[in-house]
C-alpha cells in the first residue's frame, strides 16, 4: 500500500496526478517539452535516458514504461534494448549516444559527479550544447520522478500487455495532462 | 566556467531558466506551487526543507539561496535554519519537522528507504498525508534542481553575502520565471 490514500486504480503517474491537481499540468507539460522536443534528441533517445537512469534508480515501474516507449520509438525489442540499459559502453550504438549515456550516469549520483571530461567526451562526439543540456535535465527529471514514486510506495500494476499498450499509447500521443 | 554557453553575470538555475525558457517556464511554476502554494507546510519550513536537501546533494547554490529564504521567511526565529543544517535531530523545531526531515534525507540518498516507521512516526507527531505528500515531493524536486544546476557547473555568486538579498527577493516575490511569457 503506498504511504498516503492514492487512487491505485490509475496507472503509473496518474494516480499521483490525481492526488495533486495543481501540480499535474505543470508536470506534464515539462515531460512533453523536454521528452518530446524535436531539436537535437531524438524522442526514442530522451525515452532511453529515463529508462535508464531508472534503471540504475532501480525504479522499475519507470523503467518498464520507459522501456516500452522507446521499443516502440525505436522498433527494438525488448532484449535488444536490455543489452544497452545493462552495458551501454559494449552495445552497438553510437559514439555520440555513449557519450550521452555517460554524462547520464554520472548525473544519477549526483551534480558534481559530472566533470569536464564527460562533457568534452560528449562535445567530441559530435554532441550539440542543447543535447548534452537535455541529456544531463532529463537525468535530474526522473531522479525526481523516481524519488516520487518510491518515496511514496507508489506500485506499479502493469502486466507486459498493459505496458505494451501504454508504451504504444505514449510513443504515439505524447504526455498530456487529459490523456 | 558552466560546461555549456550560458548568460554571463547570472548565477544558478537562473542563468539555466533564461538560455533555455521553454522548460524553465515550467521549472520556475513547479517550484512556486511546490514552495508558496497551498500546503499545511509554511513557505519557511518548506524553504527549509529544499535548503536541507540541497545541503546533502552539496549543491552550494541551491542550499546557500534556499537557506537564505528560509532565514528570512523564518523572522526572530531565521537561527534555526543554521541548527537545521547543522544537526537537525537536536535544533529547536517540532517533532514533526524533525521527522518529515528524516523522510526527506532518505527520499535524498535513495527514496525506496522511506519506511512505513518512518511515515508511522512523522503521523504520531501529527503530520498528515500532505505534509508527508509534500516532504517527499519537495525532496524529490530538490535532487534535480541539484543535479541540473551542478551538472551544468553553473556559475555561483562571488560572496557569500549576494545570497541575503537572493533570498528575500525569493522570500517576498517567489518564483518569476526572468523573461516575460
Amino acid at each position: 500500500m503506498p504511504h498516503i490514500p492514492l487512487d491505485e486504480s490509475l496507472p503509473g503517474m496518474r494516480s499521483l496526478l490525481a492526488y495533486h491537481p495543481a501540480i499535474a499540468p505543470v508536470l506534464t507539460g515539462l515531460m512533453q517539452v523536454m521528452m518530446r522536443t524535436k531539436e537535437g534528441l531524438h524522442p526514442g533517445e530522451r525515452e532511453l535516458i529515463a529508462a535508464y537512469i531508472s534503471r540504475l534508480n532501480q525504479c522499475y515501474s519507470c523503467e518498464n514504461i520507459h522501456s516500452a516507449v522507446t521499443c516502440h520509438l525505436f522498433d527494438l525489442n525488448e532484449l535488444e534494448l536490455n543489452t544497452i540499459k545493462k552495458d551501454f559502453n559494449a552495445a552497438a550504438i553510437s559514439p555520440r549516444l555513449k557519450a550521452l549515456l555517460a554524462i547520464v550516469k554520472k548525473t544519477q549520483q549526483g551534480g558534481n559527479y559530472v566533470t569536464s571530461r564527460e562533457i568534452e567526451n560528449a562535445k567530441s562526439a559530435g554532441c550539440t550544447d542543447l543535447e548534452i543540456h537535455d541529456s544531463i535535465l532529463i537525468a535530474a527529471l526522473f531522479s525526481m520522478f523516481n524519488r516520487y514514486i518510491d518515496g511514496l510506495d507508489l506500485k506499479s500494476n502493469d502486466t507486459p500487455e498493459s505496458l505494451n499498450e501504454r508504451g504504444q499509447h505514449i510513443a504515439n500521443k505524447g504526455y498530456s495532462h487529459d490523456a | 566556467m558552466p560546461h555549456i554557453p550560458l548568460p554571463d553575470h547570472i548565477a544558478g538555475i537562473r542563468s539555466l531558466v533564461i538560455q533555455y525558457p521553454e522548460s524553465g517556464k515550467y521549472l520556475y511554476e513547479l517550484v512556486q506551487i511546490l514552495l508558496r502554494g497551498e500546503s499545511p507546510l509554511s513557505p519557511a519550513e518548506r524553504e527549509l526543507i529544499a535548503a536541507f536537501v540541497s545541503y546533502l546533494n552539496e549543491c552550494s547554490f541551491c542550499y546557500n539561496s534556499h537557506a537564505a529564504a528560509s532565514r528570512y521567511l523564518f523572522q526572530d526565529q531565521s537561527g534555526i535554519v543554521d541548527l537545521v543544517l547543522k544537526d537537525y535531530a537536536s535544533a529547536p523545531i517540532s517533532d514533526k519537522l524533525k521527522a518529515l526531515l528524516t523522510i526527506a534525507s532518505r527520499v535524498q540518498v535513495d527514496a525506496r528507504t522511506v519506511s512505513e516507521q518512518d511515515i508511522a512516526l512523522a503521523r504520531s507527531f501529527g503530520a498528515n498525508d500532505r505534509d508527508i505528500h509534500d516532504t517527499v515531493l519537495i525532496a524529490a524536486t530538490f535532487c534535480m534542481f541539484n543535479r541540473y544546476v551542478d551538472g551544468l557547473a553553473t556559475t555561483v555568486p562571488e560572496n557569500l553575502e549576494d545570497y541575503i538579498p537572493m533570498g528575500e527577493r525569493m522570500a517576498t516575490k517567489g518564483y518569476v520565471h526572468p523573461i516575460p511569457q
